[in-house]
């Protein structure tokens, strides 16, 4: 069994800004199983978001070795870079990113234009799939301004899944939501890594990693620390509580 | 690649913006229409000028008395009376080119008919000349060579002619007096409308030559002899056995000069197409000028376009897309937004060519070679000046891209 769906080790990564030489990560280590639910914490400038960033085959190391579901990123070429983020990884932004003027599910479908490999057989069924596992089945034609933060953010977690990820990277995903769409979110995470996706979500909210089943804390471009959280929360039974709001849209 | 989902995409893109996209294609829309109807109003005229010089006749060769050399005293073309009947006869007999001969004597003289009164050129000619001049005949009959040998005092009247002796009524069978001799008109020539010159080619009246010659003329001036050869391809062949029979006829010494004048109508083409052809080069060059002014305004909006969506790109970067998919998508619009503008200015050119061509009273010929070279340059154009904007889009780097504000 393929255990260890991302090795990372003694990664670092230096910037040259000019005549200075920033170390955004200094000698990084980190591994992590398939079906874990990893928050990487940290404050600006602590290195997270670079980490996340060679996580995401956005970046390459300065030194140090990264595997991804088995596949040595080393220094692979743009192109395969590409291809490895088409197959192995699903983004989950902040923002949304979604595209505007295009309706929910042809952007879940986004990812299946480049997949050169045709590993989903059938784009537009694996779309409207990914939708209704997030709870959007019925809004599939709907545009993003027709769409509350909460459901945008839910069609971005369905656009993740659609290529059938190794591992899915949120970075800040809550960061634009208020506090029971943040729940919400955070439901449908431990929903999904309950039915087995391995999950790394970087925040710098210590309350929202309390979510997770392990968290990560950097600092200076060094693992501060990393244990499981002890009796992470649920999201369900918080939601449960929280005082009920106008339901959006 | 999927093509058609990157197609639909780019057509998505570019309506997004409609006003945007109209503003840019404009360009591209004035360059292609100005060149659509400038060729089609251009060949049209063309056409126009080929038609008006065939109604000339058909591979026509002039023949013209040489001019007087007396004294010093240079006269003008035909004023040395050097073109016989005879010359006439052989040319008939020697020169197998040509398959028609006439002489064309020409007498300037007022036409009186029952209440009205004309003056006009009375051409005195051979049946022939009917066929070397494309004059057809509409209604009555052409005089033949018994009336030649006769000297019979018949006449053919050109439409104008016709219609100014006689408004109204049908000529054939009336009589007409020319300088007091009277003549039966036989038949009305139809309608040649005005010559490439502009002159009234129906204003005249045909008899035959020795009419004319020995009744109205002096007996012996034939100042010009039209012929027509017998092909297009034998005209330079017809013209050399012209001058050889002439120059024998004349018994002109080897090193003396002609003493006729021999012109084709393939000259007075060339000049008509020389400049027509001149104007159409020089107007097409502006419009390729316009052209390219198109094009730079789809690359300006296609910089604006790729700033403005960095983001995408950066996602479409994050979620697997090559560098050359950006590529691909980016020309694809620029290409779509050229085309869209080329068929737009096709559309735009022709309906202005066959305004203006009725406005100008000019005939219009569409080409298909040439809206197929407008499709197939106008896309280029897109994708050549598409390329800069593409290739920025493509080379961004997507953890930038993706934070761009």
């Amino acid at each position: 069994m393929n255990a260890e769906t991302l090795l990372v080790r003694d990664v670092t990564k230096v910037f040259n800004l000019g005549d200075v030489q920033v170390h955004a990560l200094r000698g990084v280590s980190l591994s992590v199983r398939q079906g874990e639910f990893v928050a990487v914490m940290g404050s600006s400038g602590s290195g997270k978001s670079t980490l996340m960033n060679i996580l995401g085959c956005l970046d390459l190391p300065t030194s140090g070795d990264y595997h991804l579901d088995g596949v040595a990123v080393g220094s692979l070429s743009r192109n395969r870079l590409a291809d490895l983020r088409n197959e192995k990884i699903g983004f989950v932004f902040q923002g949304f990113n979604l595209l505007a003027r295009t309706t929910a599910l042809e952007n879940v479908e986004l990812p299946l234009l480049y997949d050169r490999r045709h590993r989903v057989a059938r784009p537009h069924e694996a779309a409207v799939e990914a939708l209704t596992r997030v709870g959007l089945g019925e809004r599939l034609h709907h545009h993003p301004n027709q769409l509350s933060g909460g459901q945008q953010q839910r069609v971005a977690i369905a656009r993740a899944l659609v290529n059938q990820p190794a591992i899915v990277l949120a970075d800040e995903p809550t960061g634009n939501l208020d506090s029971r769409t943040t729940l919400e979110v955070l439901a449908l995470f431990q929903q999904l890594n309950r039915e087995g996706l391995t999950l790394i979500l970087v925040t710098h909210e210590a309350e929202v990693a309390r979510y997770a089943s392990r968290r990560v804390e950097l600092r200076d471009g060094r693992v501060l620390r990393d244990e499981p959280v002890t009796a992470p929360r649920d999201a369900v039974a918080d939601l449960a509580v929280q005082p009920a709001l106008e339901e959006e849209s | 690649m999927k093509w058609r989902k990157l197609l639909k995409v780019a057509l998505q893109s570019i309506a997004r913006n409609k006003m945007r996209s109209l503003l840019t294609m404009l360009g591209i829309i004035i360059g292609v229409g100005s060149v659509i109807s400038l060729v089609a109003l251009g060949e049209g005229s063309q056409k126009d000028i080929e038609g008006q010089v065939a109604s000339l006749g058909t591979n026509l060769l002039m023949i013209q008395a040489g001019s007087s050399h007396i004294g010093g005293v240079q006269g003008g073309a035909g004023t040395l009376e050097a073109l016989t009947m005879a010359d006439v006869a052989l040319l008939q007999k020697d020169a197998p080119l040509l398959q028609g001969v006439s002489p064309e004597i020409r007498v300037q003289s007022q036409v009186v008919a029952a209440d009205h009164n004309w003056n006009t050129t009375i051409f005195g000619v051979f049946p022939d000349y009917l066929m070397i001049r494309n004059f057809p005949l509409a209604s009555g009959a052409v005089f033949g060579e018994r009336d030649l040998a006769t000297r019979a005092k018949v006449a053919l009247l050109g439409k104008t002619v016709a219609d100014q002796l006689f408004p109204g009524e049908d000529p054939v069978g009336a009589r007409i007096r020319i300088r007091n001799v009277p003549f039966l008109v036989v038949g009305i020539l139809a309608s040649k409308g005005p010559s490439a010159m502009g002159s009234d080619q129906d204003d005249v009246i045909l008899a035959p030559a020795t009419t004319v010659l020995y009744r109205l003329g002096d007996g012996k001036t034939v100042r010009s002899i039209v012929a027509s050869a017998v092909s297009g391809e034998q005209m330079a062949g017809a013209k050399a056995e012209i001058t050889a029979v002439l120059r024998e006829a004349h018994r002109l010494a080897p090193d003396a000069v002609d003493d006729f004048h021999l012109r084709d109508q393939t000259e007075i083409n060339q000049m008509a197409t020389r400049v027509t052809g001149t104007l159409t080069l020089l107007l097409t060059a502006i419009a390729g000028v316009s052209l390219v002014v198109g094009g730079i305004g789809i690359m300006n909006i296609m910089l604006v376009s790729v700033t403005e969506r960095t983001r995408e790109i950066g996602l479409r970067l994050s979620i697997g897309a090559r560098p050359r998919d950006i590529l691909s998508q980016f020309l694809l619009e620029a290409a779509t937004l050229s085309l869209f503008g080329g068929i737009l200015g096709i559309v735009g050119g022709l309906g202005g060519a066959f305004l203006g061509g009725r406005l100008l009273g000019i005939s219009v010929v569409v080409n298909p070679g040439v809206i197929v070279v407008a499709v197939l340059v106008t896309g280029a154009i897109g994708i050549f000046f598409g390329f800069y904007p593409a290739r920025k889009a493509a080379n961004l780097n997507p953890i930038d891209a993706l934070r761009y504000e």
